[in-house]
């Protein structure tokens, strides 16, 4: 038994559409942050996956970028839920639906 | 190629624990559970980096999503107690299943049928060629992260700021 480029690429294919299937469809702002942190896992997965099983010029570009990618996800992470709760302080909800300031 | 039954049963098992977790996020009707579940596929994750001999990367994913991410996602939802704790989907869920299984399809067609450039011997990352890397060839990109991270976290906490601070500021 072995493990190829192909099934670490699958997985990781699996897991961003599961991560996009939430981002996309969930009602809570949280939620749908946790589609993108999914998504962001996913890209990191292949990253590493080519990075490691593949020929290259530049393999450490992979882990590097992987390590790039960790650290804006965290920054992501905080604003917008900084922006969860500063949109909760004045409209008492975060779900996305009813959010519609900016709408026509 | 990574040889073995011992690496090919991990990689099994460790599929199957991030999938069902992503699942699990779609599937739980509580928004606390499903970060619970997300915090199990970060943890898969974090496994599958073991696997692809990236220890430092795998110690980081867990110390940085399962230990402050995930807390913050906690953190956020205790602190918007009004807001409903559901975890449903808006109507958008139906087109957004369309979207993501073609794209789901266009990918594992892609994966099959491109012919990979695969290495015989796999290439193996140490931490501290990480860290030499990160510190000379990327340098520019690494200051340039750290200045992001310090402006997204100044941000985020004038961004959450009580009104009620901010008026006794302004008095001042």
């Amino acid at each position: 038994m072995s493990v190829t480029l192909e099934h670490f690429l699958t997985v990781s294919a699996l897991l961003f559409t599961l991560g996009l299937f939430i981002a996309l469809s969930k009602r809570n702002a949280v939620g749908v942050l946790m589609g993108v942190e999914l998504m962001l896992n996913a890209s990191n997965l292949a990253l590493l996956a080519f990075a490691r099983l593949t020929e290259g010029p530049a393999q450490i570009a992979g882990p590097v970028f992987v390590v790039f990618v960790i650290t804006v996800a965290a920054a992501e992470v905080a604003v917008a839920l900084a922006l969860a709760v500063s949109v909760y302080r004045v409209r008492e909800t975060i779900d996305v639906d009813r959010i519609t300031l900016l709408r026509m | 190629m990574i040889e073995g039954t011992g690496p090919a049963l991990a990689f099994w098992g460790l599929s199957a624990l991030t999938l069902v977790s992503a699942g699990g996020v779609i599937v739980s009707r509580n928004l606390f559970h499903a970060v619970l579940f997300l915090v199990l596929a970060f943890i898969g994750i974090a496994g599958f980096f073991l696997l692809l001999s990236a220890e430092f990367l795998a110690m980081a994913q867990i110390v940085i999503y399962v230990g402050a991410i995930a807390v913050l996602m906690l953190y956020a939802i205790v602190l918007t107690p009004r807001a409903g704790r559901d975890n449903r989907e808006t109507w958008m869920a139906v087109p957004a299943l369309f979207v993501a299984v073609g794209l789901a399809a266009v990918l594992l067609f892609a994966i099959h049928d491109t012919d990979w450039a695969k290495s015989a011997r796999a290439y193996v990352l140490s931490a501290g060629e990480l860290g030499r890397e990160l510190l000379g060839t990327w340098v520019l990109p690494f200051q340039l992260a750290s200045v992001l991270l310090t402006a997204a976290l100044v941000g985020a906490v004038m961004l959450v700021r009580s009104p009620e601070e901010e008026r006794k500021e302004e008095e001042e």
